[in-house]
């Protein structure tokens, strides 16, 4: 399942047509994604980075041996469950019932999944910054309960999404918001649309219009419920949604939710895309052939398990000659990518206002919580009056507001320093760098070279855990994602690199993966590499 | 025998053949491949007289024109113009010029403006910033998540608890992580919309019940026992659930909860309870409806609530067993994919808990406001309105007595009597629903909240400039 997964993505590499395909080997793909014609005809030519983004395909006996491990595990799972009284917490009182949960279901989470529990949901006695303390647990069943040990641990962050290193607990951001809780209180046990309303919420809207670079825009207390609540306020029944096989929960929740038809394209894939499209428009709605009443692309910026960023200068081509009309989920790529940190139409040079519907979120880059979707004035009108969580959930804390407010004014330069703009270029070199040099040993990475996000691929089930727990014992915090997070055989290790990262930071923590690479032999790739160092300022010359 | 003549017949017929003339096994020749031909020619297919040349494509691309991406909305809706609140939303509440007495906000314990919850969020802040920057399993699991979760089992009496970023998400997460394609979900119609979405999104087969009506709940469940006992095979496989609320956001009723439970036990069905109004307000100690009525919360097999009304944070949190919560960490869409709550509100959170406990006369003097504002509503109101809503209840729904069936119509009228109310120096709010997505659209009613920190003048102040402003709109109406 996995393999014909990325043996698609090689021989969509070589089927695709659009732009110039500068190289084509091992699923490499150099692109130019040029910025297009602006709507006052002035073409902007800038010179542009290649669009380097690459899916290596998994070695074959590396795909047996992951099957076959995966199955062993499963096996051995059930004969620890025949042979050994469960520690299973059981349901009281509840006899006759049927049961709450599949059978699969709570037998890979007690017999797959809890061995590896230590490796996630580790808490954290600190602000998630470059360095981030966790509380020491150590289990003494195999994972079935944890005990804290007392002892805190440092370690290097490479797990929380601090993309530009606004999770600060001094600095001006977090001192305004101070003052903002003094002022305005914590909350306001009120949905914006009754008493909720403060004008620190509009101030935030109106920043948040001017930085994407739309009309208006409509913000909410949190990321997830966004996309959730706000989708089925935009399309319905009879509507046709085209989504990307590999978008998020929330958007997937939101759609089902909505009532409209889902289609679905292969990951960042035009050709699949521009099919899905063109079926839709000739054929219409099923059974009935009535045509759809609008067609709605859904994508995200920054692809958080995969390190991809999309393809929008080519959706873009595709939205305009089927006429359908684009949301694109900036969770990832707001702040993160693009020359003023102002995600994917910044990073390709492109008018927002091209794209629909811009939503994000203000987890990642700005150090907060909630979440905004910007558009049209006409839309953001249609969206204040009919979305659910405009009506019925509470407004955003005047201290998350606040901390977006100050932090997204150091990116657009308005705090007069140019703090923001080092910021962005830090987080450039350091993705870029750390990328780099993991490739040079030969480690297989998934992704665009430009993105924040860097999964490194390990595959093998046991590989995931085996990672992070040696990493952590080095004092380095890494995330690591496997099934069902991901198809069953691409389990990896993905690193979120941040502006406050140093690069001795990140030197440190590649010498410890290399380390890792060779004790668990990870050295999949087989790319040629170059035996050229990679120096840091390498990418910094690539910045400007 | 037979071999030998089948023998004998093939070499004479090989025979025949060398000796026939070459137009004639030219002509044979000819006859089979045509005969071949019939057999594996491609079939006629009618379809393909169907299939659209390219441009015939391109014209039906052309054609076709969508919808607009929205339609145009009304520069008159309410929603476009909230009223815009500056400084804390407290008792009292600063609206454009007018400091107005503030009965429309969920502030049911006054913890909003509360400076030892401000103190415990500025302390927060000051070690862990405002974000969390990461989902629960990946480093977005703080020490204060772990307390306050501690801290909401202990207090709800359960094994464990899990705590959401945002209210709405909460229930509307963990109804679908339970419920499936194939199974039952039976519910009271009046629900709040949070539920409705967790509902939708859990794509059982939803079953309605009349709001608060056990005989047409135990009806219904009669019914699916027959089915079960038609196709039992089915029905073992087929779980099945009932969702009520405590309090209900949409009407201010009490669910009747020991029957409730008498029926859960009696069909075997999994009872989800909405606490979001009703923890924090009722029972003698503020823990919620099973104190009320005094019954185990075990019995209860998942109890939610919301830490944005009584305790004046924003979030959720669900409690129950450990066997039943502990699926929600991995299964609870809003639990896995969303970034866990900023560490500060969680503080606050913490801080508000305590002080439920150190002080439970508070809910005393909260259930004292809530049954005199209701029985000064129901003896002042002019006739043509009437409260409802439970005496006990923080919520009071204000409905017309004769509602003309026009709900717009209706709500403007309510909307004209607010307005009045906000000029007198009382803020209060109409109910606001989505109407075209409700499953049971409420009528029309001015939703009047009632706070622990109101003195019995205030409540006599409120109470008589509804009337008076209620009054001067319908004499402008006759």
């Amino acid at each position: 399942m996995a393999l014909d997964k990325t043996e698609y993505s090689m021989s969509a590499a070589e089927k695709m047509s659009n732009g110039a395909v500068g190289r084509n080997k091992n699923g490499v793909r150099v692109d130019r994604l040029d910025g297009h014609v602006h709507q006052n005809g002035s073409v902007k030519k800038e010179k542009r980075r290649p669009f380097i983004e690459s899916f290596e395909k998994i070695p074959l006996l590396t795909a047996a041996t992951t099957f076959i491990g995966f199955h062993l595990i499963l096996l051995m799972g059930y004969i620890t469950s025949i042979i050994f009284t469960p520690k299973v917490a059981r349901e009281k009182n509840r006899k006759g019932y049927v049961p709450l949960y599949d059978r699969f279901e709570s037998f890979y989470s007690r017999y797959v999944y809890r061995r590896l529990r230590d490796c996630w949901n580790i808490p954290i006695c600190s602000c998630p910054g470059s360095e981030v303390t966790l509380k020491d647990r150590v289990t003494h069943d195999c994972g079935w309960t944890f005990e804290y040990t007392g002892t805190r641990s440092t370690a290097l962050n490479l797990g929380s999404y601090n993309y530009l290193g606004f999770a600060q607990a001094e600095g001006s951001c977090s001192e305004d918001s101070a003052v903002k809780i003094k002022e305005l209180g914590c909350a306001t046990a009120s949905p914006r649309i009754e008493f909720g309303t403060q004008k620190i919420h509009q101030e935030l809207e109106a920043l948040t219009a001017k930085f994407v670079g739309m009309e208006d825009a409509i913000t909410f207390g949190m990321g997830f419920a966004t996309n959730a609540l706000n989708l089925p306020s935009i399309v319905s029944k009879g509507c046709l949604v085209v989504s990307d096989e590999k978008n998020h929960a929330s958007l997937i929740l939101g759609l089902r939710l909505s009532g409209a038809t889902i289609d679905v394209f292969k990951h960042n894939n035009m050709e699949s895309l521009r099919q899905v499209l063109h079926s839709a428009v000739i054929k219409g709605q099923p059974r009935s052939h009535r045509p759809w009443k609008k067609i709605l692309i859904v994508v995200e910026g920054v692809y958080s398990m995969e390190g991809s960023i999309v393809r929008l200068p080519e959706i873009l081509e595709l939205k305009r000659q089927y006429k359908a009309y684009l949301y694109v989920d900036e969770a990832h790529s707001i702040g993160a990518i693009g020359r003023n940190g102002r995600g994917v139409v910044d990073y390709f040079g492109v008018d927002p206002k091209e794209v629909d519907i811009l939503m994000g979120t203000y987890t990642k880059s700005f150090g907060s919580a909630g979440g905004y979707i910007a558009g049209s004035k006409a839309f953001i009108d249609h969206m204040r009056v009919n979305s659910h969580a405009n009506c019925y959930a509470t407004s955003m804390s005047s201290s998350c507001a606040q901390q977006i407010i100050s932090s997204m004014k150091i990116i657009m330069g308005m705090d007069g320093t140019n703090e923001g703009k080092k910021r962005i270029n830090q987080l450039a070199r350091n993705s870029r760098y750390f990328r780099r040099r993991l490739n040079q040993m030969g480690i297989i990475t998934i992704g665009n070279n430009d993105s924040p996000v860097v999964p490194m691929m390990v595959y093998m089930h046991s590989k995931i855990a085996s990672v992070v727990r040696r990493l952590k014992t080095n004092n380095i915090a890494v995330v690591g994602v496997g099934f069902p997070a991901t198809p069953l055989m691409e389990g990896r290790i993905r690193f979120c690199l941040s502006a406050a990262h140093t690069k001795e930071q990140l030197d440190n923590a590649l010498v410890h993966v290399e380390e890792a690479a060779d004790f668990l032999g990870l050295r999949y790739s087989r790319k040629r590499r170059s035996k050229e160092p990679v120096h840091y300022s390498d990418s910094e010359s690539e910045v400007e | 025998m037979v071999s030998m003549d089948m023998f004998h017949e093939l070499f004479e017929s090989l025979n025949a053949l060398q000796n026939a003339p070459t137009y004639h096994l030219l002509f044979e020749a000819g006859l089979i491949a045509w005969l071949m031909w019939l057999l594996f020619r491609p079939s006629y297919n009618p379809h393909d007289r169907e299939r659209l040349t390219r441009r015939e494509e391109q014209e039906l691309i052309d054609e076709w024109t969508p919808e607009p991406l929205v339609p145009a909305t009304p520069q008159d809706s309410r929603a476009l113009h909230p009223r815009i609140v500056s400084g804390k939303v407290g008792k009292y509440i600063q609206i454009g010029e007018r400091n107005c007495l503030n009965l429309g906000t969920n502030n049911y314990l006054g913890m909003i403006e509360n400076p030892e919850i401000e103190k415990s969020a500025l302390e927060c802040l000051s070690h862990y910033g405002v974000g969390s920057c990461g989902p629960r399993g990946f480093y977005g699991t703080t020490e204060v998540h772990l307390d306050l979760e501690d801290k909401l089992a202990e207090y709800m009496k359960c094994e464990e608890a899990v705590v959401y970023s945002y209210g709405f998400s909460t229930i509307a997460s963990a109804i679908p992580a339970y419920a499936k394609r194939s199974d039952v979900i039976f519910v009271d119609e009046m629900v709040n919309f949070a539920i409705q979405k967790g509902l939708d999104a859990s794509r059982s087969q939803i079953n309605y019940f009349k709001h608060n009506d056990m005989e047409d709940l135990e009806r219904l469940l009669m019914e699916q026992a027959d089915l079960d006992r038609k196709n039992p095979k089915k029905a073992k496989r087929t779980r099945r659930f009932l969702v009520a609320e405590g309090i209900y956001m949409n009407t201010g009723l009490m669910a009747p909860l020991p029957k409730l439970l008498e029926l859960r036990e009696k069909y075997k069905l999994r009872f989800f309870l909405d606490e979001a109004i009703s923890f924090g307000t009722i029972g003698k100690t503020g823990h919620g409806l099973t104190e009320h009525f005094n019954i185990d919360p075990s019995e209860i097999d998942m109890i939610s609530g919301s830490l944005e009304n009584s305790i004046g944070s924003i979030g959720g949190f669900c409690v129950g067993s450990h066997f039943i919560i502990e699926h929600q960490r991995l299964s609870g869409l809003g639990y896995c994919f969303s970034a866990s709550a900023p560490p500060l509100l969680m503080a606050a959170a913490i801080t508000a808990l305590d002080i439920m406990q150190r002080d439970p006369s508070i809910f005393q003097t909260l259930r004292d406001n809530s049954t005199f504002i209701h029985s000064q509503l129901s003896s002042q109101l002019p006739s043509d309105l009437r409260v409802h809503g439970h005496p006990e209840s923080v919520i009071k729904h204000i409905r017309l007595a004769n509602p003309s069936g026009d709900k717009v119509a209706d709500e403007q009228l309510l909307n004209e009597i607010v307005d009045k109310c906000e000029e007198a120096g009382l803020a209060l709010t109409t109910a606001a629903y989505l109407s075209d997505r409700e499953v049971n659209l409420p009528e029309p009613s001015i939703r009047v909240t009632v706070n622990a920190l109101l003195s019995k003048n205030e409540i006599e102040f409120a109470v008589k400039t509804l009337k008076n402003c209620a009054e001067s709109v319908f004499k402008i109406q006759l």
